[in-house]
């Protein structure tokens, strides 16, 4: 658990990339899908049903890990993936915001044209 | 997950006066809350500083983009990852990356829509100080109490 705790705490630490652009994939975005179950899946798992190769979906799985929405966790030998809602998280709540001080702003515009 | 925000407010004003509110730089100060150098114009750089309490230290630096007259009013601002006053100053914005703001009128029976976008969320990365956010979400809550009081009081 304690070991769980500090790589997710790395990984928000080093999530610098975009998240949007992380999600603005059509596989990456089925990826996502499938894990949100909160059930971790191995790469075998992950590339059952689908036409892209192993390599391809591992290629994609990196791209979610460098942004903290997927991390890989070690079961024997084999590494599996979970997801992490984290980031998503924290942008909707910046978006969030954002969006506030909008209204903020426009709620004086109003008053200064009305008045 | 959206990546946009879009906001659409009535103004019971004609449009001619809602279009001087948005691009004349000093009414545009007034209630965005902002000291800027110098008028807007499409391409260059508009500096200021922001004048709401708590943020003084924080510094307005947007592209302006496009000026129609009484259509569209537009520019480009950065999203630095923290506000905290001791984490921004220190900070590096030469980098920070921006959105696109759209402030579209429209004329209407009873006076103007205006319908404003924020896009380009996607380029920005998801390693906001959102402590600092929150904190300072608690300092614009109590000031929009301030304000309230004081219009309730002078009416």
């Amino acid at each position: 658990m304690l070991q769980k705790q500090r790589s997710s705490l790395a990984a928000r630490e080093r999530a610098h990339a975009p998240v949007f652009a992380a999600l603005g994939d059509e596989t990456r975005l089925a990826l996502v899908t499938k894990l949100s179950g909160g059930q971790p899946r191995s790469i075998s798992q992950l590339t059952k049903g689908s036409k892209l190769t192993r390599q391809a979906i591992t290629k994609h799985l990196r791209v979610l890990e460098s942004v903290g929405i997927v991390h890989s966790v070690h079961a024997g030998r084999e590494s599996l993936f979970e997801f992490d809602p984290t980031p998503i998280e924290d942008m909707r709540e910046y978006l969030d915001f954002v969006s506030k001080q909008w209204d903020h702003a426009l709620t004086r515009l109003k008053s200064f044209v009305e008045d | 997950m959206n990546d946009r925000i879009e906001k659409r407010i009535e103004l019971k004003a004609p449009i001619s006066r809602v279009w001087r509110a948005v691009t004349d730089y000093r009414e545009f100060g007034e209630w965005f809350c902002v000291k800027l150098d110098g008028p807007f114009v499409p391409g260059q750089v508009s500096r200021g500083r922001i004048t709401y309490p708590g943020y003084e230290h924080v510094k307005w630096e947007a592209v302006v983009q496009k000026m129609e007259p009484e259509r569209l009013f537009s520019f480009t601002w950065p999203h630095p990852n923290s506000l905290d006053k001791a984490e921004y100053t220190q900070g590096d914005h030469s980098k920070d990356p921006t959105t696109l703001v759209e402030i579209r009128l429209e004329k209407t029976t009873t006076g103007t829509l205006l319908v404003l976008t924020e896009s380009g969320f996607d380029n920005i990365p998801g390693n906001f100080r959102l402590e600092a956010f929150r904190r300072n979400e608690g300092g614009w809550a109590e000031q929009m109490k301030n304000i309230e009081r004081y219009v309730a009081k002078a009416a």
